[in-house]
């Protein structure tokens, strides 16, 4: 029998990584995400790990790129403008092929903006931040076991694909305190990293891609000497000018996380017979579930969709989850940013309405579907 | 011991950078000073950031990487606290150390993590086309500073110094043998190491101002140096018409020693209070 245990959302992350194996972790603090940074600083010492609060959030993503590049499991957590600083980073871990975890806990942008308050303001720069056509991974739990379960998937995805991760949840959902009943993660199910097969010495295979598409690059100092770099590079690791070389890498970058969506299950309420389908991540996953009570109470047949991957878009999914619905409500707390792709992902087969659910609870939500429902669709 | 042409990746040659230029003098002075020390490069990590210093380190076969811009130090330092057992040197140049990654020097010489950090500096920012550094002396000419630069420039070894560097010395692509010894020394430190090295951009730097050759440059950074000036008076003198110094005057040598517990050493177990 588990203990049952009550404990924030920002603690669950924190736990996740350490039962993950994370053993590095470099921090600058940021509201709402300090207190993820204040359990690896009290923790990781007792398990031989290493924290450091670095200078700013480009150092700590550079530290713990560092630490990757070492073999050591590592991550960050921070919030919008210190996310924004990390985004040079991220598209260096991307191309440069680096597992890493970041954990964003979103609060009000632009800018300092309303630093306590929750937001989903960050889900498009959790894709589109960093300059190219980066291919991301993003997750959205929505309760704080998530948090923890999803920590420890992250650590699996950026190891197992050589990339980094974001862990995108907010304000509330970090502060938010949850009974949970957390059990350690077989050591089994743990992925390590794809290393070479070739024997060590000077190595000039270390981004030749296994039969997933992923670099198979050595940790430093196992005995192994090769280039690492940001520029556009070959199966060796140097650098190129080749555009048609710089075109394939980029293409198996993309390529290598098709398999993502598949392992993330979403939450489907209500789907089968639903005309109106709620399509909701994270924290609004809880305020759409009522809604949809709602809603059916009033006899409007709605459903919702939570996905827990928003990055790469799980198209095929939310294809299938919206298959016979009339009209698709997208409620997050922005101003659509996820309801872009889903709006794509419809190619006008039905009408895909976005609400801006910032500050909005289960009755305007209801409204606001329902009000939606009956002028798209005729749906009452 | 090794073969200096051993640790060398041949097959990324020929190199990219210019002609007269002293970034490749350094780089021989280094892989003499890592041939001297090591028999090969399994456990050593070299890591730079961007510019055409920070090019250098492809060309050594190490565990070597390419970073972002100003960011090198930052990388460097996850990879010393994740692995202390690994030998750490920095590439930076003076655009890359000084003025994007000038925090992360300030911080990383006060955390005294134990890296050599070994600064290019030319004066300029060569990879975009000859641009005003942190370190082009005043009056000089550079793209964007068409009528002569307004900014005094930094003394990047009193800076180290400032912030808490433990080891700390200038040394000049034109007296290889003093800077092989300061290369030394500086490893040795089980610490911050600083070592601020004059090299000469001839392509910008040198053709903006109508300074000469590469080997004319090379004397001139003789020249800053008291104990050999004599001895240089018949080699061609650098001066622009109007008469400002190229370089400022800087001593060289080591300039500063100050042993400390490094970082890694203050953080390895076990950490009173720090228990299970």
């Amino acid at each position: 029998m588990v203990e049952r245990r009550l404990i924030q959302g920002n603690e669950a992350c924190a736990q996740g990584a350490i039962a993950a194996g994370c053993q590095f972790f470099g921090g600058y603090p940021i509201s709402p995400s300090s207190e993820i940074a204040e359990y690896m600083a009290r923790e990781l010492p007792k398990l031989g790990g290493v924290f450091i609060q670095m200078e700013d959030e480009l150092a700590s993503l550079g530290s713990v790129l560092g630490a990757s590049l070492a073999g050591v499991k590592a991550m960050t957590a921070t919030s919008g403008p210190g996310f924004t600083l990390m985004q040079e980073h991220l598209g260096y871990a991307t191309l440069a092929e680096i597992p890493c975890v970041v954990a964003d806990v979103m609060r009000l942008g632009p800018s300092t903006g309303l630093p306590t308050s929750p937001s989903q303001g960050d889900v498009m720069q959790a894709q589109w931040g960093s300059h190219g056509d980066r291919s991301a991974v993003a997750l959205a739990p929505g309760t704080v076991e998530e948090i923890h379960d999803l920590t420890i998937a992250a650590f699996n995805v950026a190891e197992r694909l050589r990339t980094p991760v974001t862990l995108l949840f907010d304000e509330t959902m970090g502060h938010m305190r949850e009974g949970v009943s957390f059990s350690a993660p077989d050591p089994s199910s743990l992925w390590r990293r794809p290393t070479p097969q070739q024997s060590p010495g000077h190595l000039l295979e270390a981004y030749v891609p296994n039969e997933e598409g992923v670099a198979q690059v050595p940790d430093f100092g196992r005995g192994y000497r090769f280039h690492v770099t940001g520029l556009m590079h070959d199966e060796r690791g140097y650098s190129t000018s080749d555009q048609g070389v710089a075109a394939a890498l980029l293409e198996r970058l993309a390529r290598k996380l098709d398999p993502v969506e598949d392992w993330f299950p979403p939450e489907e309420y209500l789907l089968d017979d639903a005309d109106v389908v709620i399509v909701a991540y994270g924290i609004m996953g809880r305020v759409a579930k009522q809604a949809v009570d709602r809603l059916r109470t009033e006899g409007t047949r709605a459903g919702m969709f939570r996905p827990t991957v928003l990055w790469p878009f799980p198209a095929r999914t939310v294809k299938q989850a919206t298959q016979r619905a009339r009209v698709v409500v997208v409620a997050e707390m922005n101003a659509g940013q996820w309801g872009i792709p889903v709006e794509q992902a419809m190619q006008g087969r039905m009408p895909t309405v976005m609400v801006n659910c910032l500050g909005v609870g289960v009755d305007e939500l209801c409204e606001q579907v329902a009000k939606a429902a009956f002028s798209e669709a005729g749906v009452a | 011991m090794s073969r200096e042409k051993d640790l060398l990746r041949t097959e990324t040659m020929p190199h990219m950078l210019c002609p007269g230029c002293g970034h490749g003098i350094v780089m021989g002075a280094l892989l003499r000073v890592l041939s001297k020390r090591f028999e090969n490069l399994d456990n050593v990590v070299l890591v730079a950031g961007i510019g055409c210093s920070s090019r250098i380190v492809a060309y050594i076969d190490g565990c070597t990487v390419h970073t972002t811009h100003g960011r090198a130090l930052t990388f460097a330092t996850g990879i010393k606290l994740a692995r202390p057992e690994l030998t750490v040197i920095v590439v930076t140049g003076d655009g890359d150390g000084l003025s994007i990654g000038g925090n992360h020097l300030l911080h990383a010489a006060r955390r005294n993590v134990g890296l050599t950090c070994i600064l290019f500096n030319n004066e300029t920012y060569g990879m975009t086309g000859g641009q005003l550094a942190p370190t082009t002396v005043l009056n000089a000419y550079s793209s964007t500073s068409p009528y002569g630069n307004t900014e005094p420039a930094f003394d990047a070894a009193n800076l180290a110094i400032a912030a808490g560097a433990t080891f700390v010395a200038r040394g000049q692509a034109f007296r290889t043998d003093a800077l092989e010894d300061l290369l030394d020394q500086a490893l040795d430190n089980d610490g911050f190491s600083f070592l601020d090295v004059m090299t000469d951009c001839t392509e910008y730097f040198v053709r903006k101002n109508s300074l000469g050759t590469g080997s004319d440059m090379l004397f001139s950074q003789g020249s800053v140096d008291k104990e050999i000036q004599a001895d240089l008076a018949a080699s061609p003198t650098i001066r622009p018409a109007d008469g400002w110094p190229v370089r400022d005057i800087l001593p060289t040598g080591v300039l500063h020693q100050a042993p400390r517990p490094s970082l890694s050493a203050r953080l390895s177990p076990p950490i009173p209070g720090a228990t299970r």
